[in-house]
């Protein structure tokens, strides 16, 4: 059944009603899926934001639909991934076909212990929904405010300010940081008129939501060059709903808005789906590309998610990489604010979002080359590797049809460190915790909001400014934290990235590492 | 160039030439680029040491000219 789109009120905001709005903390601008988490990152770290969004209903199409563990571990800090995966399709097989054969196959979670699935498939107008209501548990930190649109951005040496327009008129609103969550087509990167670099690529894809009741499993499918569509891709994936998800190449010659009429969609999609019955839902074209900012920070002015990059859809590292952004920067900005760190952190957040943008767009571009490859030898290698994937192993692992996001892993820093190299190399520092069974939860459940001196089989040093926990090492925990090794001490940062880890600390390693971690 | 063998490695260096050669007989143009590429691809992963592979590309791409 398709989505019962409610709107949000309007309200006025106080400015417009006579009141003078001192400056705030954080105003946030864009109610996506990342400015949303964002604003409530930063209220259960006691920080209020006002959010700002031109438009008054969550997301119309699916389009995010893809959530893989990682973003599950955030959102479940942030208190919504339980009700998206109980509303989820959990998956993890995919399927490559080529043509009508089978030519890949993989299994996203080879390991148990972990709370999160692999992936979800969830829409984006639910999650913006559950972050919505989310937001309301939080009346005295967040306001939200739909139709506000931000028209004008300045930019002074320790603060910024929006004009914001409303159907009731405009006002201006100053604040300590503001933070771009605008999306992909960001209007506020285009005010401040900053350069977008990287690829685009010659290629359209038709994106259709269908309703259709069906037994297809709960499986990524992609197929290069199937029967049904030939010479091109196709993907098909299972939402909620009984909705289904179907991406198709078309080429880069075709024109969008003749393709995006009932009359073109359907027969296409009919051959899809094998003669079933279905609905369409929505449908639209994109095309796509690779780019990122050259910089996330601009004084105050911080881009957040597809504002500061973006990448092809397949290997669903847009909203992933975007959360991972939210994560990151929400401590930091929270520390900043709190006077409990400097703001050479947030060029942390710069740095260590850049890394992970790369990676994503390296991947992205890699997939894309792939599945769309030019003209000549990209392609005679291209079709190469899908020859041979039926007959050789080797080739199987070559197709790519997207590498599905993976959490990013830091590279060593000032803000990181010291490693100790006797521990698995799952969790050096700068990777994201990997989760493990504890007692009757879980280990990411209990690491706080703030940082954590996690010992294992052992005391962890006190020291101020860091929780102490202590854990027998049992199960996935002892495999994932210290191999062979008898005991050892983790400093976890908020966003439950590993900051440094030791066999036997004392208090003051862990203080040092603590302060370098803060940018002290 | 270190991980790469250029010293004569193959026996009977003349019956390989000739049965590549042979592989690729009736073939057109195109067909004939599909299969080197094929065959690239195969010897790749049978090599199986990045640097080497890397000193590969390098020299075939230099003796071009």
């Amino acid at each position: 059944m398709p989505y019962d789109y409610q709107e949000f009120p309007y309200v006025t905001p106080p400015p417009l009603r006579g009141m003078t709005e001192g400056r705030k903390p954080a105003v946030i601008v864009g109610a996506g899926p990342i400015g949303l988490a964002l604003a409530v990152d930063l209220a259960l770290r006691g920080v209020p934001s006002v959010v700002l969004d031109d438009n008054n209903v969550v997301s119309v199409g699916s389009r995010a639909i893809c959530w893989a563990k990682r973003s599950l571990e955030i959102l479940d800090r942030l208190g919504v991934a339980e009700r998206m995966v109980a509303k989820g399709v959990t998956w993890k097989i995919g399927r490559t076909r080529h043509r009508d054969e089978e030519v890949f196959r993989f299994d996203l979670l080879p390991e148990d212990g972990h709370k999160m699935p692999a992936f979800i498939n969830l829409q984006q107008y639910y999650v913006e929904q559950y972050l919505v209501e989310r937001s309301r548990d939080f009346p005295d930190l967040i306001d939200l405010r739909f139709r506000n649109r931000v028209t004008a951005v300045e930019r002074f040496e320790d603060h910024a300010v929006a004009t914001v327009e409303t159907p009731e008129g405009a006002y201006r609103i100053e604040a300590d940081w503001l933070l771009a969550c605008d999306g992909a087509g960001s209007p506020i990167r285009r005010m401040m008129g900053l350069d977008f670099a990287g690829e685009l690529f010659e290629e359209r894809f038709l994106i259709a939501d269908i309703v259709m009741k069906a037994d297809f499993p709960s499986e990524r499918w992609f197929w290069f060059e199937p029967t049904f569509h030939p010479g091109q891709s196709a993907l098909l994936h299972k939402q909620p709903d009984d909705i289904y998800r179907i991406d198709l190449q078309l080429g880069w010659d075709a024109d969008p808005e003749e393709e995006k009429k009932p009359e073109r969609v359907i027969p296409r999609i009919e051959k899809v789906v094998e003669g079933r019955p279905f609905t369409l839902d929505w449908v639209s074209v994109y095309t796509f590309q690779c780019r990122r900012l050259e910089r996330f920070t601009h004084g105050r002015v911080v881009f957040v998610g597809d504002s500061a990059h973006v990448v092809s859809p397949f290997g669903a590292r847009g909203g992933n990489g975007g959360l991972q952004d939210v994560d990151n920067l929400g401590w930091k900005l929270a520390a900043v604010l709190k006077g409990e760190a400097g703001a050479a952190l947030i060029e942390s957040y710069d740095a260590e979002r850049r890394h992970g943008a790369d990676e994503n767009i390296l991947n992205s571009t890699r997939a894309t080359k792939f599945m769309t490859p030019a003209p000549g030898i990209e392609r005679t290698f291209r079709d190469a590797v899908l020859a041979l994937a039926s007959r050789a192993p080797f080739a199987r692992g070559m197709v790519n049809s997207g590498r599905l996001s993976l959490p990013c892993a830091y590279p060593p820093s000032p803000f990181l460190g010291p490693d100790e190299s006797a521990l698995p190399a799952g969790t050096a520092p700068g990777r994201p915790c990997p989760d493990a069974p504890v007692g009757n939860g879980w280990l990411l459940g209990r690491l706080g909001g703030g940082f954590t001196l996690l010992g294992l089989d052992c005391a962890p040093p006190e020291i101020e400014g860091a929780a102490s926990l202590r854990l027998d090492a049992e199960g996935w925990l002892r495999r994932r934290y210290l191999g062979e090794a008898a005991s050892a001490v983790y400093l976890i940062r908020p966003d439950q990235h590993i900051a440094a880890r030791w066999l036997a600390p004392e208090a003051e390693d862990c203080a040092t590492a603590l302060a370098a971690a803060k940018g002290l | 160039m270190a991980a790469l063998v250029t010293a004569p490695n193959l026996p009977d260096h003349d019956g390989f030439y000739a049965e590549l050669l042979a592989a690729h007989k009736g073939l057109t143009e195109a067909e004939s680029a599909a299969m080197n590429a094929r065959l690239v691809l195969i010897l790749a992963n049978h090599v199986g040491d990045r640097e080497a592979l890397r000193e590969a590309l390098a020299l075939a791409r230099k003796a071009g000219g």
